[in-house]
C-alpha cells in the first residue's frame, strides 16, 4: 500500500487500455502486479488511492439480481405496471415499478422479518449478491477498516404506513416493540454492518432523489482517502405503499400511464422500488487478491442550487457535472455515456439537457444520454444505485441501456437519448447524474477497466 | 386458569423457538433463551393475546410492577391482570 510516487504512475484518462508504468517504480509495480499480468498502480500522483468496484447487486422491478436487470435493460423491457397493495383503489396514480409477488419468507426467517422493513430486506438481498461477487470475507483487520454508507429517502415507509393505520384508522393503542428499529433510516446500513462484520465508518445519507449518489460519493471519498479499505454502498427505497404514493400524488408531477423521459409527450414521473449495493474497494487491495474489477470510480461532485425546494437549476446541474469531470481529471470528450436523472417531468428533463449542453459544448451532440427510469421507475433514494448498474453495463459490456417510451422529439431535449432500443457502443468513461428535490446535486464518474 | 397458563407458555415458547414441553416454571427468561428485546416482544404478544396492559419498563425491569424473574412469576402476573380486567 506504499507505492512510490512518480510522474509515471498517474492513471491514463481514457479507459480500455492498461496503464504504462515507468521503471522508476519497479519495486512497487511488482507488488501491484495483478493475476491478469497487467501492471496497475493503485495510487494517483497526489497520493490518493484508486477505487475499484468489485461487486454489484440489486433487486428492482426489472429483476431480482444483476443478470436479470441487465437482460431487461438490454431488451428495453418495462418493469412499470399496475400497483398491487392495500387501498390502491383510493389512489389517482396506480402504476409503479414494483417488485412483483413479493414474499419476504423466500429470503428471510420469521425473526428477521419482524426486524426488517422492506427497504432493509431489499438492501440485504442486493448486498448478498454484491459481496458474493466480490469474494470478500470481512475478517480481522479488514472488518475494522470496512464500512457501509447507504442512501434512502424514506427509510421504513411501509412500517410507518402500517403502524399509522393501526393507531389512526383501526384505533388501536399499542404497536409492536420493533417499530422504531424497523423504520429508522439507518436500519439497512446497520443490518449490513452486522451481517458482514463491517466495523468502520457506517451511516445513511438522505438527500431525496440524490441519496444513493451522495452515499456512493461518500464511499468513494472514504476509500480514496484511505479512511476505509472497503465500503459497501448504494441505496434502497420501498415507498410503494398507500401513504408513500399518496404523498407523491399531492405534488401532481406523477404520470398515470408511463414514464417517457425526454419525449415531447412526457407527462411525469413514475415511482419504483428496490435496491442497489456495490463493493467499493481500495484498488491495490483488489489487485493484490486478484479480484475481478468491474469498473473504476474516478470522480464525484456535489453541490446545492440554493434556489428552490422543488424546481431544478440548470446552472447547479452543470456545475456538478463539470465538477465530477474535473475531479476525475476527465475531459468532456472522454465521456461516452451519461445515465441521466431523466425523471420524465417537464422541469427536470429540459433543465438537465440544458445543463449537459452547456457542460459539454459540441461534445453534447456526440455523447449518449439515457434515462433507465423509463424501465425501473424512480427509486427515489435508491435510484442512483440501480442506475449505476447501467453505467457499469455500458463500460463492461459495451451496451447502452435505452430510454424507453420515447415517442416524439422535444426541441428542448435535443440530445442522443438512445430512444427505445439499447445500443452497442464502446465507451471509456461515463457519468451518472442525480438532481434531487431541495436542489441537491450529485454526479459520479466511472471509467472502464 | 389452565387455559390462560397454556396460552402464555405457548407464546413464550414460540418466542424462544422451543417446544412448550421444554419450558419449566422455575426457568428465567435468560434460561429459556429470551434476551431483553425478546422479552419486550413477548410482553407485546401477551398484551395482544389477552387484551391487557403490562406495566413493564425495559429500562428498569427489576423495579417494574410486573415480575419477570421466572416463567411462573410471569404466568402469575398475567393471570392477575386478566382477572383484574374481568
Amino acid at each position: 500500500m506504499n507505492a512510490k510516487k512518480s510522474k509515471g504512475d498517474k492513471p491514463e484518462k481514457t479507459g480500455g487500455k492498461t496503464e504504462k508504468v515507468k521503471g522508476k517504480v519497479k519495486s512497487a509495480t511488482s507488488r501491484a502486479r495483478s493475476v491478469l499480468g497487467r501492471v496497475i498502480m493503485g495510487r494517483h500522483a497526489n497520493g490518493m488511492r484508486r477505487v475499484a468496484i468489485t461487486g454489484m447487486g440489486t433487486i428492482n422491478a426489472l429483476g431480482r439480481d444483476v443478470p436479470a436487470t441487465f437482460e431487461a435493460m438490454r431488451e428495453g423491457r418495462c418493469g412499470i405496471g399496475p400497483l398491487e397493495f392495500r387501498d390502491v383503489d383510493r389512489l389517482a396514480v396506480r402504476i409503479g415499478g414494483q417488485v412483483r409477488d413479493w414474499d419476504a419468507e423466500t429470503y428471510f426467517n420469521r425473526q428477521q422479518i419482524v426486524l426488517y422493513d422492506k427497504f432493509t430486506q431489499f438492501t440485504l438481498i442486493a448486498a448478498r449478491e454484491a459481496v458474493e461477487q466480490s469474494g470478500l470475507i470481512f475478517e480481522g483487520e479488514l472488518g475494522l477498516r470496512s464500512g457501509v454508507v447507504l442512501g434512502t429517502a424514506a427509510g421504513g415507509m411501509n412500517t410507518w404506513d402500517e403502524n399509522y393505520r393501526t393507531v389512526y384508522e383501526e384505533g388501536k393503542n399499542r404497536v409492536h416493540p420493533f417499530v422504531v428499529p424497523k423504520l429508522m433510516n439507518n436500519a439497512a446500513a446497520s443490518h449490513l454492518s452486522m451481517e458482514y462484520g463491517l466495523m468502520g465508518p457506517s451511516f445513511t445519507v438522505a438527500t431525496a432523489c440524490a441519496s444513493s449518489n451522495h452515499a456512493m460519493g461518500m464511499a468513494f471519498n472514504m476509500v480514496r482517502s484511505g479512511a476505509a479499505a472497503v465500503m459497501l454502498t448504494g441505496g434502497s427505497e420501498a415507498m410503494l405503499c398507500f401513504g408513500g404514493v399518496k404523498a407523491w400524488e399531492g405534488l401532481r408531477v406523477m404520470s398515470k400511464d408511463a414514464c417517457r423521459p425526454f419525449s415531447a409527450t412526457r407527462n411525469g414521473m413514475v415511482q419504483g422500488e428496490g435496491a442497489g449495493v456495490f463493493v467499493f474497494e481500495d484498488w491495490e487491495h483488489a489487485v493484490a487478491r486478484g479480484a475481478d474489477i468491474l469498473a473504476e470510480v474516478v470522480g464525484f461532485s456535489m453541490s446545492a442550487d440554493a434556489q428552490d425546494i422543488v424546481m431544478p437549476s440548470a446552472i447547479g446541474a452543470q456545475r456538478t457535472i463539470t465538477g465530477a469531470m474535473m475531479d476525475a481529471q476527465l475531459r468532456p470528450e472522454e465521456i461516452g455515456y451519461i445515465n441521466a436523472h431523466g425523471t420524465g417531468t417537464a422541469a427536470n428533463d429540459k433543465t438537465e439537457c440544458a445543463a449537459v449542453a452547456h457542460a459539454f459544448g459540441h461534445h453534447a451532440d456526440r455523447l449518449m444520454i439515457s434515462s433507465t427510469k423509463s424501465m425501473h421507475g424512480h427509486l427515489i433514494g435508491g435510484t442512483g444505485a440501480v442506475e449505476l448498474l447501467a453505467c457499469i453495463m455500458a463500460l463492461r459490456d459495451g451496451v447502452i441501456a435505452p430510454t424507453i417510451g420515447y415517442e416524439e422529439p422535444d426541441p428542448e431535449c435535443a440530445l442522443d437519448v438512445v430512444p427505445n432500443e439499447a445500443r452497442e457502443a464502446r465507451v471509456g468513461a461515463v457519468l451518472s447524474n442525480a438532481f434531487a428535490f431541495g436542489g441537491l446535486n450529485a454526479v459520479i464518474a466511472l471509467r472502464k477497466v | 386458569m389452565t387455559e390462560i397458563r397454556d396460552r402464555i407458555i405457548q407464546i413464550i415458547a414460540e418466542q424462544a423457538m422451543l417446544d412448550p414441553a421444554e419450558l419449566r416454571p422455575e426457568m428465567s427468561p435468560q434460561e429459556i433463551g429470551i434476551d431483553s428485546m425478546g422479552l419486550v416482544e413477548s410482553i407485546f404478544a401477551l398484551e395482544e393475546e389477552f387484551d391487557i396492559s403490562v406495566p413493564f419498563n425495559a429500562n428498569a425491569p427489576e423495579t417494574s410492577d410486573f415480575d419477570i424473574s421466572t416463567l411462573a412469576s410471569i404466568i402469575a402476573a398475567v393471570e392477575k391482570l386478566v382477572a383484574e380486567k374481568a
